[in-house]
C-alpha cells in the first residue's frame, strides 16, 4: 500500500493544523469553552497523528478494510464530527432540562414573593 | 388530608374560567392552582378572576412542565393529594370528589379516570383510537396491567407519587402511558375510574397539525424504554 502523497500530507496536516489553532484562538478569546473545546482540539490531534505517521494509517486500514489511507482519514473525520454531534445533543438536553428547573424556579419563587407583597 | 386541584394552562381564556368555576362548585374546600404555561391570551386574568391561585411559567414549556411545576408547589407546600385536570374543558370537574376519595381512603396511590368504562358517550377518531389501543396493549405488555385509557390526563396522585414525580425524570410534553408504566413500575397502586370527557371547546389542542406524528414516535420511544430506565428501581430501594 502506498502511504499519502507529500500533496495529500500537506493538505491534511494543514486543515487539521489550522483547525486546531481556530479552536485554541476560540478559547483563547474566550468564545468557547474549555469544556467543549476538547473533542475538536482531539480529533484535530488525532487527524495528524494520522498523517505523520503512517504506519498506524495503515494498520487502521487494513483493519477496517478500507481502500485507500485517504479513505481512512476522511472516516475519521466522519466519526469524530459525528461524535461532536452527540456529544452537543447531550449537552442542549442538559441545558433543556436545567433552563426547565430554573422556569419552574422563578415561577414558584414569583409566587411567594407576589405573595407576601399583596400581605 | 390536604388536597390540590391542578390544572396546567396554555392559552386557555375561553374556557379555563368555567373550568376553574366547575371545579369550585363541585370541591368547594379545595384550592385550585392554575399553573399558566406562559400563555399569551389573558388566561392568568380569567382564571384569577374564577378564583384560581395562578402561577406562572415564564415562557411556554409544554404541558408536562406546567403540571410538574404544579406537583413541586404541592411537595412544599405539603399538599398530600393533586387532582389535575386540563383547562379546556374536556374533563368533568363533577367527577373529582370520586378521584380525591380513592386516594384519601388510600385504596390506591394513582386514581386514573377512564372515558372507556361506561360512563359519558365521548367517542374518539378512528387513528385516534388506533393508537390509543396501541399504547394500552404496550402499557399492557410492560406492566401486565389492562388500562382502559393511557392517554388520559384526569387524575389524582397520593402524596407519595406526587413527591415521585417532582423529581428530575419527567417529561416535558406529553405525560400519559410512560408515566403509569414508570409509576406502575415504581410499585405505586394504580386504578382506573370511570369519568365523562368531552371534546374540547374551542382553542389549540396539543394534539393539532404534526403533533400526533412525534406523539407517536415519543410514546413508542418512552414507553419501550420506561423499563429499562432507573427512575423505575430507584424508590424500590428508597
Amino acid at each position: 500500500m502506498d502511504g499519502l502523497t507529500l500533496h495529500q500530507t500537506i493538505f491534511a496536516l494543514l486543515i487539521s493544523l489550522v483547525s486546531f489553532g481556530l479552536i485554541l484562538e476560540l478559547v483563547r478569546r474566550r468564545r468557547l469553552r474549555e469544556e467543549y473545546s476538547w473533542l475538536w482540539l482531539l480529533t484535530a490531534a488525532i487527524m495528524v497523528v494520522l498523517v505523520v505517521w503512517f504506519p498506524l494509517l495503515k494498520v487502521i486500514t487494513v483493519v477496517i478494510g478500507a481502500a485507500t489511507p485517504i479513505n481512512t482519514l476522511l472516516l475519521f473525520a466522519v466519526l469524530f464530527l459525528f461524535a461532536i454531534a452527540v456529544h452537543y445533543s447531550v449537552i442542549i438536553s442538559r441545558l433543556t432540562s436545567q433552563v426547565k428547573n430554573l422556569a419552574q424556579e422563578l415561577a414558584l419563587v414569583s409566587d411567594r414573593v407576589d405573595d407576601r407583597a399583596r400581605s | 388530608m390536604k388536597p390540590l386541584i391542578l390544572i396546567p394552562a396554555f392559552n386557555e381564556a375561553g374556557r379555563i374560567g368555567r373550568v376553574v368555576a366547575g371545579v369550585r362548585a363541585a370541591v368547594p374546600d379545595v384550592p385550585v392552582l392554575v399553573v399558566d404555561d406562559g400563555s399569551t391570551d389573558d388566561t392568568v386574568a380569567v382564571a384569577r378572576r374564577a378564583g384560581a391561585r395562578v402561577i406562572q411559567l415564564p415562557f411556554n414549556l409544554g404541558a408536562g412542565v406546567a403540571a410538574q411545576t404544579g406537583y413541586k408547589l404541592a411537595v412544599r407546600e405539603g399538599y398530600d393529594c393533586v387532582a389535575q385536570l386540563d383547562g379546556d374543558g374536556q374533563h368533568e370537574p363533577a367527577d373529582l370528589p370520586e378521584l380525591l376519595a380513592i386516594i384519601a381512603q388510600r385504596k390506591a396511590d394513582v386514581a386514573i379516570g377512564s372515558r372507556f368504562l361506561g360512563v359519558g358517550d365521548y367517542q374518539p377518531g378512528f387513528v385516534r383510537r388506533i393508537g390509543m389501543g396501541l399504547f394500552g396493549l404496550l402499557a399492557w405488555l410492560v406492566t401486565g396491567m389492562r388500562f382502559s385509557d393511557v392517554t388520559s390526563g384526569f387524575r389524582a396522585l397520593s402524596g407519595d407519587v406526587v413527591r415521585f414525580v417532582a423529581t428530575e425524570w419527567y417529561p416535558t410534553d406529553y405525560a400519559d402511558a410512560d408515566v403509569l408504566i414508570t409509576l406502575r413500575r415504581a410499585g405505586f397502586r394504580l386504578v382506573e375510574v370511570p369519568v365523562r370527557m368531552y371534546p374540547r371547546a374551542g382553542g389549540r389542542s396539543m394534539h393539532a397539525g404534526l403533533a400526533p406524528v412525534y406523539y407517536v414516535f415519543k410514546m413508542l420511544l418512552s414507553v419501550s424504554l420506561a423499563p429499562l430506565r432507573r427512575e423505575a428501581s430507584a424508590r424500590k430501594g428508597s
